[in-house]
């Protein structure tokens, strides 16, 4: 089987948060968020209130899973970065420490030289954060099964899931 | 795989719609998005064609409530059937948590479902899963057809390994709740082991 799940901890979920915020600010951007390759959202920064930020995160990853598919039959390992542009807005997506992507969606008050700039930076730290996760998550998962929240679970409490 | 995050307190998992073209994959997707509480699902997206046949995937988020502090947080995908979409069907896999398996029950689609579930195998395969390991479920669908055949032959056609299984009419509903049930308590029984 492939590695464990992705598991993020309270600590290295400030810290993404803050360097999301921070992109938000010095690229002038709309919304930053942060998606695992599997479509699970993980963070979103800026105007995202009126945002299905969760469909937005399945359909980046598929975005992003095509684009690799594609990289792969031209031979190359993957293409890291897409740009989307529209009328108003535009996309920039970017794959972080190969594992997760980041997006940003600006508007004319921005553009993409800036974009590209600060998502340059915030990713260098980003990447670094996940690596420290994974090796954390690594570390918790070989100490022994008590480090798994969900060893408690018993039967009664799944199917009281289902009880409605 | 799934995602833990203990910061919001929330465990996200991955199932997968898998089967033959036009076994009813987007229709057991869209009953339960018609039957469920606006509260507990998001948007339902189809990337699909103009005839309404699945191109890349439909997507469904779903919360299924808390346990033990922790909200349940389940994210239903289904794969285009048809045989060329080859590719993307094994971009969806990518990352799953469980399996369903729907069959076509009409006799004339016995090939169909053999076939799928044998790139199933293979397409889990290349992902570095083992089909016999990973919470998977079997759904014979369309049993309302005067052709379906009988579900002896179909469990032995498509089931040898006897996991959980459920006949179904899913355009009525019937059978599909039972079946994401079950391959949602799978999933959870597999975090407890904490893989």
């Amino acid at each position: 089987m492939p590695g464990p799940g992705m598991v993020m901890y309270e600590e290295e979920f400030h810290q993404i948060s803050q360097i999301l915020e921070k992109l938000v600010k010095d690229a002038n951007s709309k919304v930053v968020f942060l998606v695992d390759k599997n479509g699970q959202l993980i963070a979103a920064h800026g105007e995202t209130e009126n945002l299905d930020t969760t469909s937005l995160a399945s359909l980046t990853a598929g975005n992003i899973a095509a684009t690799g598919g594609l990289a792969k039959l031209l031979g190359e390992k993957e293409f890291s970065i897409l740009f989307h542009e529209g009328e108003k807005d535009n996309l920039h997506i970017t794959i972080v420490g190969m594992r997760v992507i980041l997006v940003v969606i600006f508007d004319n008050r921005s553009s993409l030289g800036l974009v590209r700039l600060r998502v340059k930076k915030a990713s260098e730290e980003l990447a670094a954060i996940f690596d420290r996760l994974m090796k954390k998550a690594e570390a918790e998962a070989s100490g022994g099964g008590g480090a798994s929240p969900f060893a408690e679970i018993t039967d009664d409490d799944i199917d009281n899931l289902f009880s409605e | 795989m799934s995602f833990i995050n203990y910061s919001s307190r929330e465990i996200n998992c991955k199932i997968v719609y898998y089967g033959p073209g036009l076994c009813g994959k987007t229709t057991n997707l869209q009953y339960i998005y018609d039957k469920t509480n606006p509260t507990a699902k998001g948007k339902m997206i189809s990337l699909a064609t103009e005839t309404e046949r699945t191109l890349f995937f439909d997507f469904l988020p779903l919360s299924l409530g808390e346990i033990r502090g922790f909200k349940t947080r389940f994210h239903l995908y289904t794969v285009p059937g048809q045989v060329f979409y080859d590719a993307s069907r094994k971009l969806i896999l990518k990352g799953v948590d469980g399996v369903i398996f729907v069959a076509d029950s009409q006799v004339e689609r016995m090939e169909a479902n053999i076939e799928s579930v044998e790139n199933l195998r293979q397409n889990l395969t290349e992902h570095g899963y083992d089909l016999d390991k990973i919470p998977y479920v079997v759904q014979y669908n369309k049993r309302d057809m005067p052709n379906a055949a009988p579900l002896d032959e179909l469990k032995k056609l498509i089931n040898p390994t006897n996991v959980p299984d459920f006949e179904a009419v899913a355009v009525t509903g019937e059978g599909v709740f039972d079946t994401l049930k079950a391959v949602a308590k799978l999933v959870l029984q597999e975090l407890r082991k904490g893989r």
